[in-house]
């Protein structure tokens, strides 16, 4: 698979993002296979392990994930490579570095000139590093596994487990998860000079993210998400090595070769099938597999023919602007657009007549540029990314808002979107006790899924945006006391946090005081 | 506790909650604010010009029943005029009862209609027969694959009979996203890259389609139909149970109990897939024997009717098979992912 796709050059240092399972498992075994072995398959790159501790997000107790995280260490001094244990509590110590993209210059893989050179290129950038006094590139020293700062605090632990509690349904508390774990292994990679990350999703994990990808309206970065490489974020990219394997053949090779695994309970373990979208596709998917036995295969086929440009083909015009959460480039038409983006907006004409309250209950779209920002926005256009402009849910003033308004400072993809709008919300929460009897069985079953849609529904983009935003803004309180990682933001991002302060904590439960 | 005032015009109580933004509204708000959301679909996406005549595949079954309802509501403001086409595919118990409803609402609205049937157009196969004769290969009948590419051909026969320029079919949103979920998981790439937009523009020759219905999703198609008090047709097709459909219906189903507005996230998903150009379908050619529209050298509809006339039925069904002119995966000849115009599912194989 890696010759394949001929993307990962001799002596790169490559991070192997190892969550205790089976198929991540298997590839850091057949990592360290393909690299003792003497021959001319030889893999020959320096090859690091990062861990990401989640215990606290699915609410377990600290003594179960110290009895975790000794296991972990045995496994990984097996393995010895260089590795990395770090609890999900590190996100609160993030920079805002983090979402952004750095531009790289573009590398045309696949034809055998372009590959020689680029690894020329690379080497000769070794060696230059290498006079420079960095350790040399060709053995990887086994070393014990090492962590990014000391075990969390229990104030961050109760701060992320209070992150995660505010978040209602478990679709977006899995998405949540995924942001903020790509987020960290992105950092430690940056920071420890890891040029590329190898993520251990099989074939049926990724057709289960396909289709809930679609589900979720990421049908435009489907390429990103499941394709072999994600370059997203520019200087890291990440492979997915195990993404031709299913299930099944990786729990074969891991009996066959005894590979050893941990077992970590996740945050949708023991969930009913309803619970979430992802839930429910994996079920449906491995339903229809048992009777259809090339379901999996077909969809992942497709998801190899899937490209990574936008559907109209007009490759040739500069990228527009980025989502801030999932940095791909935003998919969100402009006005006056006959798509399914503009029938959630169009229903503002009929609600033009509506009073102020109601608009709380029935906007659909809910993100408004704040006016005294719209100095700010032409400032704040000239960077490669925008800064946030995300003010809280939902804003009281409503009449003077036309559908164009709140479509032109959009600045996040319609799947992150999403996962913030809830109509049904505003529909249980206006119900009172007097729903109608089909309401009721509706709401009902979701009740009894676990996942109530209330009124104070997650913001996640602003309470993740609170997270990455500067100690430097002077927010006092527990959260600053993560210290590392201190830097000013540009101008832009402080106005972008003082409109977020000034709108007022309507999101929910907010760790810190403002 | 009374139920609340209606969001917009503050007179009445409100009947019911939009299933998109939970809004209270009453009957008559209701249905005014989808004619106008139908209206801007159809104004926005420049599918009907004015002084077009259009042909509206009735099927006596919910969604052309509203189609047709809201079209001639809307037909003055945009200057249209509007004629039914409905298609007897021969189906014994099912399709009689349907046209008996078209029938009944061609007399109500006064609009002219004009029946075509399979047994005229292809040579005296009916639904039944095609059943009939696919049902002894050992596999699932696919009576639904005949169906589809079939009514398509009907649905533009009977349009030219009638002499219109525009062709309107009443799939609503749920249709569009059970579309998606089937094509992705039947591997279709080339339905995927076709699919997706509002409709077809109609390249060489054929007619240009639309489907105005595309963003309302099916709760408010029933809604309004029991609002304005519509008289159709409700029975699911005879062969419905063998579609492959179902199973993408009942995936949708579940995925719209979770999260409600997964309807419109898959039909904004599917607008917005980016295939390869590998795997895109070959530019259109025209048939060698019909003159319809075609990927290759014969249409998928006399295709088809060859397999059939051979006493082969599954000839032109499935990837490169031997016989006939094929020389690659099979290609719907008509670019439109076939759906229902009415309630019964139809695969894309």
């Amino acid at each position: 698979m890696l010759g394949k796709n001929r993307l990962i050059f001799p002596g790169e240092k490559v991070l192997l993002a190892w969550s205790g399972g089976p198929s991540s498992s298997s590839m850091v075994w057949q990592v360290l296979e393909g690299l003792s072995r003497d021959s001319a398959k030889r893999l020959r790159f320096v090859p690091g392990v990062i861990y990401v501790d989640e215990g606290a997000a699915c609410g377990r107790s600290p003594e179960d994930r110290a009895r975790t995280l000794v296991e972990v260490e045995q496994v990984l001094q097996r393995v010895g490579f260089p590795s990395h244990v770090i609890a999900l509590e590190e996100v609160f110590g993030l920079p805002p570095s983090v979402l952004r993209c750095f531009a790289q210059e573009p590398e045309s893989v696949g034809t055998e000139g372009a590959y020689k050179a680029a690894v020329d290129s690379f080497l000769q950038q070794q060696c230059v590093l290498g006079a420079a006094g960095e350790e040399p590139w060709s053995q990887p020293r086994p070393q014990g596994p090492q962590s990014l700062a000391g075990p969390p605090t229990a104030v961050q632990t109760e701060a992320l487990s209070r992150l995660f509690d505010s978040v209602k349904t478990l679709t977006a508390k899995e998405e949540l998860l995924q942001t903020l774990r790509t987020h960290l292994i992105l950092h430690v990679a940056r920071t420890h000079g890891y040029s590329k990350v190898m993520a251990g999703d099989s074939c049926t994990r990724l057709a289960v993210k396909l289709m809930t990808s679609l589900a979720l309206g990421r049908g435009a970065f489907l390429a990103w998400d499941t394709g072999f490489s994600d370059e997203r974020h520019g200087d890291v990219v990440v492979v997915r090595p195990m993404r031709e394997h299913t299930l099944k053949e990786v729990a074969f090779y891991n009996r066959l070769f005894a590979v050893p695994s941990v077992f970590t309970p996740a945050v949708d373990t023991k969930a009913p099938e309803k619970a979430s979208i992802h839930r429910l596709m994996e079920a449906f998917l491995l339903r229809l597999q048992a009777q259809f036995p090339s379901t999996v295969s077909t969809v992942y086929r497709t998801s190899e023919k899937l490209v990574k440009a936008p559907r109209d083909g007009c490759a040739a015009s500069p990228p527009g602007p980025r989502c801030l959460l999932c940095l791909c480039t935003l998919d969100v038409d402009s006005a006056d657009s006959a798509t399914a983006f503009g029938a959630q907006t169009s229903s503002h004409l009929c609600q033009m007549q509506a009073p102020g309250p109601q608009a709380e209950a029935g906007t659909p779209t809910t993100l408004c540029c704040c006016p005294g920002l719209g100095g700010a926005q032409g400032c704040c256009s000239s960077p490669p990314w925008t800064p946030c402009r995300l003010t809280s849910w939902p804003r009281p003033s409503s009449a003077a808002r036309g559908p164009g308004a709140s479509r032109r400072s959009k600045r996040i993809c319609w799947g992150t979107a999403m996962m913030r709008r809830c109509p049904v919300g505003a529909e249980v929460r206006a119900l009172g006790p007097h729903p109608t009897r089909n309401r009721q069985a509706r709401t009902g079953r979701q009740g009894q899924a676990g996942c109530l849609w209330l009124s104070t529904c997650i913001n996640k983009n602003v309470l993740i945006r609170k997270l990455y935003s500067t100690h430097g803004a002077g927010r006092a309180g527990p959260l600053a006391v993560c210290g590392a990682g201190q830097r000013r933001a540009p101008q832009g991002r402080l106005a972008g946090a003082a409109v977020l302060r000034q709108a007022g904590g309507a999101a929910a439960s907010l760790p810190t005081a403002q | 506790m009374p139920a609340p005032q209606c969001a917009s015009c503050n007179k009445a109580r409100a009947a019911l909650r939009r299933p998109r933004s939970g809004q209270a509204l009453c009957g008559t708000c209701f249905c005014a604010a989808f004619e106008a959301e139908v209206l801007h679909t159809v104004v926005a996406g420049r599918l009907l010009p004015p002084g077009a005549v259009v042909a509206v595949g009735a099927s006596g079954g919910k969604d052309s029943t509203v189609l047709a309802h809201v079209l001639r509501e809307l037909a003055p403001r945009l200057g249209i005029s509007l004629r039914l086409v409905a298609v007897d595919e021969g189906i014994g118990g099912y399709r009689d009862a349907a046209l008996a409803a078209v029938r009944r609402q061609a007399a109500r609205w006064e609009l002219p209609l004009t029946v075509v049937a399979y047994a005229d157009l292809f040579g005296g196969w009916t639904m039944d027969a095609v059943a009939r004769s696919t049902a002894g290969s050992g596999r699932s009948r696919s009576c639904c694959t005949f169906c589809g590419v079939l009514r398509r051909r009907a649905l533009e026969e009977g349009a030219r009979l009638v002499g219109a320029t525009h062709v309107v079919t009443g799939h609503n949103a749920d249709d569009m996203a059970e579309t998606v979920l089937m094509n992705f998981l039947r591997g279709d790439a080339g339905r995927l890259a076709r699919g997706g937009g509002l409709g077809s523009p109609g390249e060489g020759g054929a007619l240009p389609r639309c489907r105005p219905l595309q963003l309302a999703s099916q709760k408010e198609v029933v809604l309004y139909a029991h609002f304005r008090r519509l008289d159709y047709f409700s029975e699911e097709c005879v062969y419905a149970p063998e579609a492959f459909r179902g199973h993408a219906r009942d995936l949708l189903k579940r995925l719209e109990a979770a999260r409600p507005s997964a309807v419109l996230d898959l039909v904004h998903s599917a607008e917005r897939l980016a295939l390869a150009p590998a795997a895109r379908p070959p530019p259109p050619g025209a048939c060698a024997r019909c003159g319809a529209l075609a990927s290759r050298a014969l249409c998928q509809a006399c295709a088809l009717l060859d397999g059939l006339n051979r006493g082969r039925p599954r000839l032109a069904i499935g990837k490169g098979r031997r016989g006939l002119d094929e020389d690659g995966p099979p290609r719907e000849a008509e670019p439109e992912p076939s759906g229902p115009p009415a309630s019964e599912p139809v695969p894309a194989f």
